[in-house]
């Protein structure tokens, strides 16, 4: 098996999957019925993009295991997304600065991966590009709204953002050398990431926070005490009735 | 949470180029690009179109239901603005 892309490949699948989780929780949630159906939808797409590349890792990986048999049956440990994502929503600036952290690096890598040597890879990343691009957008749309807002959405908005921002550095751990020519590196896309979302948060009246990181250890399987709650909820049903259908 | 009600938006969508764009629904939206964004996910999310229009529901003028009788029943009777009023003539080409 060639560890590295499965590693590779299992971390954008668990970013996608558990930020999918995590937007999913807003239904019934958001501000208006119709930011719930938004939320909803994109959750959606960024599960439809873990499906395909859970179904990748497990094609990769060759030991007969499924995209449900990896979504569900693995343990906090053996999850490989960052912290970013599976922090829990504290409120709906929180959730729009995510997204706007989020889908511009998913953005950024998706559009370097579409040329990449791995067609596989490619392909998903391709067909994603134009998801992505759109939740960039609805998150920028919220920002603009909530930091040029009122005194109380920009001090929110700007909380949101602060709280958020120690987590942005972890997406852009280096990969295996082996990988080096075959799939996008992060590394090589912090300065455009961060540049994408200055243009946003200038444009809101917001200060890009000065924060330092937060320890990373996600793509190693090292997580917040918020991952496990994630997926008691998520994996709930599958582990209980396996192979359930509807 | 919103102390506020976001103004009620009317949505029009165009299925496909050349037809034309149809009322399909209305939503809330605080202004005018959130609402054409709520209406792609409400409305084309299985790609029912491909363009949108968005309106403030209080930028319409409608007609009223009691005007009904005055606006629309004097057609009911007119039947020579109707084509098959005419007879056609023997004969008469191109028409």
């Amino acid at each position: 098996m060639d560890t590295p892309l499965f590693e590779y490949t299992l971390g954008l699948a668990d970013d996608a999957l558990i930020s999918a989780q995590r937007m999913g929780w807003w239904i019934s949630r958001a501000p208006e019925l119709e930011e719930d159906v938004a939320l909803a939808n994109i959750g959606l797409d960024q599960l439809g993009q873990a499906r395909s590349l859970l179904t990748y890792a497990a094609e990769l990986e060759g030991e007969g295991r499924t995209e449900d048999g990896l979504a569900y049956l693995r343990d906090e440990r053996e999850f490989r997304n960052v912290k970013l994502v599976e922090r829990p929503m504290t409120d709906f600036g929180v959730a729009m600065a995510r997204l706007l952290a989020f889908a511009t690096y998913q953005l950024h890598l998706y559009r370097a991966l579409s040329t990449s040597s791995d067609t596989t890879l490619a392909g998903i990343a391709a067909k994603a590009v134009k998801e992505v691009a759109y939740h960039v957008d609805h998150a920028s749309h919220w920002v603009l709204r909530l930091g040029d807002g009122t005194d109380e959405s920009h001090a929110r908005m700007q909380a949101a953002l602060d709280a958020e921002w120690p987590y942005l550095a972890e997406l852009f751990t280096p990969i295996d050398p082996s990988l080096a020519d075959r799939v996008a590196d992060p590394a090589h896309l912090e300065d455009a990431v961060v540049a994408h979302v200055r243009r946003v948060v200038t444009e809101a009246t917001l200060t890009m926070p000065e924060v330092s990181r937060a320890l990373g250890g996600g793509r190693q399987g090292v997580h917040t005490e918020h991952l496990g709650y994630l997926l008691a909820e998520m994996q709930h049903l599958h582990r209980s009735h396996p192979g359930a259908t509807w | 949470m919103t102390t506020k009600d976001w103004p009620l938006w009317e949505v029009f969508v165009r299925a496909r180029r050349g037809l034309s764009h149809v009322h399909s629904g209305s939503l809330h939206a605080p202004d005018a690009e959130m609402a054409l964004r709520n209406a792609r996910d409400l409305y084309t999310r299985r790609g029912e179109g491909v363009s949108i229009w968005v309106v403030k529901a209080s930028d319409i003028a409608a007609s009223t239901p009691d005007e009904r009788d005055p606006f629309f029943d004097p057609a009911a009777d007119k039947i020579y603005r109707h084509p098959t009023f005419y007879e056609v003539p023997e004969g008469v080409e191109h028409l």
